[in-house]
């Protein structure tokens, strides 16, 4: 596979490293009343989509950057790549920001 | 009489003829043969043996599809087994042998499998073999096994070479056919960069093999006129003996280069010091597949005789080899493109015995003299033990031949289409899959591969999609028109087996697979075409079923009622051919498996003569042995002896480092680490600890401040790739508005811990006088940054791993040899030990200090006794899940120490405790040993490990069974700290 | 119930041949969905094929479908490297998969089916005196829950498996644990064995029936929306490793499971050179002979979600090279075929086998790639599950709520990150 970088170009999918789904950007609040549920449901449980994913990954051969790649596990097709430094920025900014809406506990 | 079978023409060199050895017979051939070619120009027929009934077996096509012509090649430690003789480059110097046979060739024992083929059918060993029950591992499964497989590995190492290498490109093409070189005409002239690349040696295709003209000149000359003008561009690369094997995400293909392996011999091989073959990742924008097509047979009675082969390689045979694969020749077809085999074998002179068409009607073409001709023929059988001498057909006339050439049409290769999720179609009036659904990123099909089976439409369809493909990538294409040849006649009337045949009729060559096998597996319901592979083997072979696995789908079809692609197709996976281990795993083996981190006092410690051990990729000295010390124990003792005594020397440079700035470094520590750490006064160290966020320990380590904003951790060496990827995630996923960077100085700084009772005096010959490193000015914990050596910069810690009073001082890495050579000779006065990781464990042992062995990932703060140091009150990694229940339980584990009873007996790592009185076995396991050392501070063995509740416990005596090891010791839970508990050394 | 289906034995293949094998029957029917059932098991794999059987044969539930949306065996115990082993170091663990073990030994004459049970040793090699130390624990682990294990030093190793690289290794071989009863087994004949038996005593294996959603009222699961039809059921067992987290989310549940491709590669049919099962324990890589000569060999997942049954050239390449650093001899042989099938990864490496907060659906899943050795004690145990709604007491621990409680089940020791375990 082939991740295009946003500062670094196209790279070999090698040269990262895989975390797992892009919602572990969304750590919950450690004072909430339901903090032990929260972190449970943070770290455990995962929407897991066949099709399209937002996930991280980390430019360990690289930059060090974390990226928030948007692939689809289908077919393996990415359609987009962020730095996941931005996507967090962007949901602190926004609590409705992009990783917020792309449907974590859908009904 | 050599080459008896070879005539004129064809494109091998006959100036240079070369030697080679068929089962130690010697043999002659010539430049540019395949060893097929030269085995049929010098008369052999028979060449092996099939999978399980032991047939005789001939070479059965021209190509990478071969079913059959299986040989070992070479001898030695570079015996190569199952390599198809048709693609095997002829050398001087060849060495083949016959392969699955027990006693000669021709004279096989386990041919007695033949005779019981009825009891063989498909799947029959599902069904037996199941008693006596003791009896499949003793004595039917060895005697099955003993049977497995086709050709032998040397049991020796590979001594071949294989590199590995990136390409990249705007267009790959593979296959060097007429439309693989009118596509690669057409990108290259337009000035894409190209790569044009064939699995043969000799580019050109079918036109290789066929008498064809185009552009009016002979298919031959084209093809020559065709590689001249490619090879005299710059942007374009012509890569011969190179197999596209697979097609992956994003447009990367793989591809094999066999780039020696048709250069020499066995013998002169260790002379060669070039790989063997090389692995290639391409990298294009786009990939014209022009893999061309492969010919099917159709199935009859006894089919599988050798000189039964592929009407398109009789011919190519003849026409590209000059070599003739019989006398009289007959033909089976049912399309006309078989009836060109007659034709051109008449014109050779061939007699051509008979051409049977299953089609009614009128012959395609004009009838070679002398030949019967039978129009809605069948072949019920044939004749000939080791080689085919006649055939019989349906209305019972015997027709003598010593070859039948036999066509059921062509099938497109269409692999590397399905290699993601591209899923073939059917088109009926070639009676063939064609490529369908969606196609790898980047890739588009030409010529026959497509579908297109003349002659004219693959040259036009490769020029077309040459311009194509540059023009989607924004090149101009050029006005040059594609190259014309006549047109030819490829009508087909798909016909897949003669169900006149009693007879068994092979699908499946190589491993046996019949028509009535295919019946069977009907008949018992594996119906799905998975189903029929796994219960036939259908298509399992080295061929992966190229010729096999349409007409085999056509046989299930009938049997279902339903159309062949309603029944479906096999998927095709990767490789396309078979790759070498060797060359997938290219250099990384032996000593080059992983790269080798060297710390920076390696080399001053091999002239110590210290041994190394592997930890992780560093190579750590692990004790270093004095003249007189035998055994690595009397090393060890005493460099833990003279530590404690006075003063030793470590490398400890491979503890992960980070150094961690900014504004907000003190609260991001404070985040990451479980312990407080906001704050740590600069210019002290403090040891923490860090979890996970499941409220495991992940890692313990120490963060030193340097100034408000500057603090450099350590972590262990095991965890330090993980650890910074860790920090990072939290600093630019979890935190991103924190100001705070992070830099691995691992690599940047060379450390040493100076560890005794002597660490300060010796430490005071080498840090500049200036700097006051009294235990006043400089206590238990302190940090600094101070020079040594009149003016080196230099990071002082006071920590101690050892529990005595102990430094570590860092200084940058090419430092590092000199300081370790400093520190030992400042230190001579003071008897210094340089020691390594076997002191290191000993002597944390003795200081219950954890490490790998007990910070497993597996182990809470609580259960290492460090509990209280994880903050309620504040957030930080990890945190809130320790707190879950079955983390704290009443039971739960405790890091303890362990001494012997019997002060003499020796503990193990491993053993696992039982209480007194009762039995060991899983109810009563109460924990494990983790770590065990001999302490020669206390004369005995001790250990480190978890038990039940073990801080209640002290003085309790349990045993530590190791059932494993055949031992059992009794043990006193003790605490883990053996040496110096108050702490006083390290504050001295 | 008495099997009614026909008895192999070497005597009815003789018989059968003489007379033209004209006796066979289909292994399995090819029945029709009836409306309702006692228990209606979703997939049919090895899993769910081994539940229907021990459902039948041992609780005398016969009443049952099994329903797949391809063809049976088309999931991980058609693509799996076909080991089987008990070499696990939890108690949560081990128990279980011991039971497991015990059950393949005598699966062949139990289902009158072939599967080729093969116990010639699995070997896990180790580099350094930690890796030492971690074997003992694990083998005396064993030991303590009634399996066998060996402790070999490098000799041992050396004896078993000359071949091996000994001298010029990156990470020297120190020696390796051993299971003697470990082995492989046909993996294939297993979902078809399973089959046989289940469909001789009244169960429907249903083929190409796709679930397409829950019938839930009331917080009850009371069937199934399928290609066919619905299904009533008064239990629902889902049992689709590799697709948990696509099935259960018709039921509104997310997983503590993610969905990964492990590759598997075999070799050309090679003459007997490898006895038994050898995994390297510096590098990503086992391997295996099979009974038809092929080199079967794996090694690490790729590492990302996926659904898609193939995977991508490094870790192929990764596989490679750690097979060439173990064994050099392997050089010449060449790989036949790879394939990549999808894992149920879970969240601490281990299964879950639970009733769900949902009344009549049950749930089998998260083998991570350790599904095909598990398939009969799995099977069995969640046939007692759906029998008597209460766990098998090997099988207490892999529950659904586990998280919650901090009462992980982590062999490996790498936390809550499912492509590291």
């Amino acid at each position: 596979m082939i991740i295009h970088h946003p500062l670094l170009g196209p790279r070999d999918a090698s040269e990262f490293v895989y975390k797992g789904d892009a919602s572990l950007i969304n750590r919950p609040d450690w004072q909430a009343d339901n903090a032990p549920e929260l972190f449970h449901d943070y770290l455990y449980l995962r929407d897991n989509p066949a099709g399209e994913h937002q996930e991280l990954w980390y430019h360990e051969q690289g930059d060090r950057s974390w990226l928030v790649v948007t692939r689809n596990t289908l077919t393996h097709d990415i359609t987009n790549v962020e730095l996941a430094r931005d996507v967090a920025f962007a949901k602190q900014a926004n609590k409705s920001g992009r990783v917020e809406k792309s449907g974590r506990g859908k009904k | 009489m050599s080459q008896i079978n070879r005539i004129d023409g064809g494109l091998v060199d006959r100036t240079q003829k070369l030697n080679f050895t068929f089962d130690g017979q010697t043999l002659e051939g010539y430049a540019g043969d395949t060893l097929a070619s030269a085995l049929l120009a010098n008369g052999h027929k028979m060449v092996g043996r099939s999978f399980k009934y032991h047939r005789p077996r001939g070479i059965f096509s021209a190509g990478s599809e071969e079913p059959n012509a299986l040989v070992q090649l070479r001898s030695g430690a570079y015996q190569e087994p199952n390599t198809r003789a048709t693609i095997t480059e002829l050398f001087h110097g060849l060495e083949a042998t016959s392969q699955n046979h027990r006693g000669s060739l021709k004279y096989d024992f386990m041919a007695v499998n033949d005779l019981f083929s009825s009891f063989l059918s498909a799947g029959f060993y599902y069904k037996t073999f199941m008693w006596p029950k003791a009896f499949w591992e003793k004595f039917y499964e060895p005697v099955i096994r003993a049977a497995a497989g086709l050709g032998r590995l040397s049991g020796e190492d590979d001594p071949d070479i294989y590199d590995k290498g990136f390409l990249h490109c705007d267009v790959l093409v593979v296959g060097a056919g007429p439309s693989g070189l009118s596509a690669a005409l057409s990108a290259g002239r337009a000035g894409a960069r190209v790569i044009l690349m064939d699995e043969d040696f000799h580019m050109g295709g079918r036109l290789n093999a066929e008498i064809l003209s185009v552009d009016g000149q002979s298919g031959h000359e084209w093809t020559r006129q065709a590689i001249a003008e490619l090879s005299a561009m710059d942007n374009v690369r012509l890569m011969t003996r190179t197999t596209a094997y697979g097609a992956y995400d994003h447009g990367i293909i793989g591809a094999l280069e066999r780039a020696t392996d048709h250069l020499i011999s066995s013998s002169d091989k260790p002379n060669l010091k070039k790989p063997r073959q090389i692995l290639w990742r391409v990298y294009t924008e786009r990939t014209i597949l022009c893999a061309g097509s492969t010919e099917r047979p159709i199935a009859f009675g006894n089919n599988d005789r050798p000189g039964i082969m592929l009407a398109g390689a009789v011919r190519a045979y003849v026409n590209r080899w000059g070599a003739l694969p019989g006398k009289r020749v007959a033909v089976f077809t049912n399309n006309d493109d078989g009836w060109r085999t007659a034709t051109d074998l008449a014109e050779k002179g061939v007699e051509i015995t008979a051409v049977i068409d299953s089609r009614d009607g009128q012959p395609p073409v004009d009838v070679p003299n002398g030949a019967a001709v039978v129009m809605g023929g069948r072949i019920v059988d044939t004749q000939g033990r080791h080689g085919i001498r006649s055939i019989t057909l349906s209305n019972g006339q015997k027709i003598p031949t010593d070859c039948l050439a036999v066509s059921g049409g062509w099938s497109p290769n269409v692999q590397l289409t399905c290699h993601q999720r591209g899923r073939p179609t059917w088109r009926e009036d070639i009676a063939a899959f064609v490529p369908g659904g969606e196609l790898p990123q980047g890739m588009m099909v030409a010529g026959a591969a497509a579908g297109n089976l003349s002659l004219s439409s693959v040259l036009q369809d490769g020029h077309d999609l040459g311009n194509q493909a540059v023009s989607d990538l924004g090149f101009n294409p050029t006005a040059a028109v594609a190259a014309i040849s006549e047109e030819e006649t490829v009508g087909i009337s798909a016909f897949w087996y003669v169900k006149e045949s009693k007879a068994r009729s092979w699908l499946d060559l190589q491993n046996d697979v019949t028509v009535k096998d295919v019946k069977l597996s009907h008949q018992e319901g594996f119906r799905s075409v998975e189903h029929l592979k796994r219960y036939t083997t259908l298509g399992m072979a080295t061929d992966q079923g190229k010729t096999a696995n349409i007409p085999a789908l056509a046989v299930m079809a009938e049997c279902t009622g339903k159309s062949i692609p309603e029944t479906g197709t096999t998927i095709f996976r990767p490789p396309y051919t078979p790759v070498a281990i060797g060359a997938l795993a290219g250099r990384a083996r032996g000593k080059d498996f992983r790269p080798a981190r060297l710390t920076p006092s390696h080399a001053w410690a091999e002239e110590q003569g210290a041994v190394f051990v592997e930890t992780g990729i560093w190579y750590r000295a692990q004790w270093f042995p004095k003249a007189g010390e035998t055994h690595w124990r009397q090393s060890v003792d005493r460099e833990v002896t003279q530590t404690r005594a006075s003063v030793g020397v470590c490398d400890v440079t491979t503890l992960g480092k980070i150094d961690i700035q900014g504004k907000d470094a003190a609260e991001f520590l404070n985040k990451v680490y479980a312990n407080a750490f906001a704050k740590l006064p600069v210019g002290k160290v403090r040891y923490g600890i860090m979890l996970r966020e499941d409220g495991i320990m992940m890692d313990d380590g120490t963060s030193a401040r340097f100034s408000d904003n500057h603090f450099v951790m350590t972590t262990t060496t095991a965890n330090a790739v993980g650890v910074f990827r860790h920090m990072e995630f939290c600093r630019q996923c979890l935190w991103p508005e924190m100001d705070v960077h992070l830099i691995s100085s691992t690599e940047q700084y060379a450390q040493f811990a100076v560890a005794g009772p002597n660490a300060r005096k010796l430490l005071q010959k080498v840090v500049d006088s200036y700097h006051d490193i009294s235990n006043e000015a400089f206590p238990f914990m302190a940090c600094g940054e101070i020079t040594v050596c009149d003016g080196v910069p230099a990071r002082l810690f006071r920590i101690s791993f050892s529990g005595e009073l102990a430094y570590e001082i860092a200084v940058p890495t090419r430092y590092g040899d000199s300081l370790v050579r400093t520190l030992m000779a400042a230190g001579e006065e003071f008897d210094v030990t340089a020691y390594g990781t076997e002191a290191l464990g000993v002597m944390r042992i003795e200081k219950g200090h954890a490490a790998g062995n007990e910070l497993n990932g597996q182990t809470t703060a609580q259960d290492l006794g460090m509990g209280r140091m994880v903050s309620k009150k504040k957030d930080c990694i990890g945190n809130t899940l320790s707190e879950r229940e079955n983390l704290n339980r009443e039971d739960g584990l405790s890091l303890v120490g362990l001494r012997p009873v019997n002060r003499s007996d020796e503990l193990k790592a491993g053993a696992h405790f039982i209480a007194k009185g009762k039995a060991a076995n899983m109810t009563n396991d109460e924990g494990w040993m983790s770590s065990v050392a001999f302490s020669p501070s206390l004369g005995h063995s001790i250990g480190l490990g978890f038990i039940k509740q073990g801080n209640d416990r002290m003085g309790e005596i349990v045993r530590a069974a190791d059932p494993l090891r055949g031992s059992e010791v009794e043990v006193e839970i003790v605490s883990a700290h053996f040496i110096d508990p108050e702490g006083e050394r390290l504050r001295a | 119930m008495e099997h009614r289906g026909l008895k192999y034995s070497g005597f009815k293949v003789i018989k059968e041949a003489l007379t033209g094998h004209k006796g066979w029957k289909p292994v399995w029917r090819t029945p029709k969905p009836r409306e309702e059932y006692d228990v209606v098991i979703v997939g049919g794999g090895g899993h769910g094929l081994a539940t229907a059987y021990y459902l039948a044969k041992e609780f005398g539930i016969t009443n049952v479908a099994v329903l797949e949306k391809g063809w049976i065996g088309s999931g991980n115990v058609g693509r799996n490297t076909t080991i089987v082993r008990s070499n696990y170091l939890l108690p949560g663990n081990e128990p279980f998969y011991e039971f497991s073990m015990k059950l393949w030994e005598n699966l062949e004459q139990d289902f009158n089916y072939n599967a080729m049970v093969s116990q010639r040793g699995i070997l896990n090699l180790f580099h350094n005196d930690a890796g030492r130390d971690a074997y003992a624990r694990r083998g005396n682990a064993m030991i303590l829950a009634g399996a066998d294990a060996v402790l070999l030093d490098q000799d041992g190793v050396r004896q078993m498996y000359p071949c091996l690289d000994f001298e010029n290794a990156r990470f020297p071989i120190k020696g390796g644990l051993l299971q003697p009863r470990g082995g492989t087994v046909r993996h294939d004949a297993v979902a078809w064995g399973y089959a046989r038996g289940a469909d001789s005593r009244g169960v429907d294996i249903i083929q190409n029936c796709e679930v397409t959603g829950m019938v839930i009222e009331n917080g009850i699961c009371r069937g199934v929306e399928t290609s066919q039809g619905t299904i009533k059921a008064k239990k629902i067992a889902v049992c689709v490793a590799g697709s948990s987290s696509r099935v259960m989310s018709m039921a509104g549940m997310r997983l503590p499971i993610e969905s990964h491709v492990l590759q598997a590669f075999v070799s050309e049919g090679l003459k007997p050179i490898l006895p038994g099962v050898v995994t390297f324990g510096a590098g990503h890589f086992y391997v295996s002979q099979s009974d038809k000569g092929g080199l079967v060999f794996g090694g690490d997942i790729d590492g990302y979600n996926s659904y898609a049954q193939r995977g991508n050239l490094p870790v192929v390449e990764d596989v490679c090279e750690g097979g060439m650093a173990l064994m050099p001899m392997i050089g010449r042989a060449r790989l036949l075929r790879m394939w990549g099938g999808v894992m149920d990864m879970s969240m601490d490496g281990s299964p879950f086998i639970d009733k769900t907060h949902i009344d009549g659906l049950y749930f089998n899943g998260g083998w991570c790639y350790g599904g095909f050795k598990a398939t009969p004690a799995s099977g069995w145990c969640y046939a007692h599950l759906l029998a008597k709604d209460k766990p098998h007491p090997v099988a207490t621990e892999y529950r659904l709520d586990r998280f919650k409680r901090g009462a992980m089940i982590d062999e490996k020791g790498v936390g809550a990150q499912p492509n590291l375990h």
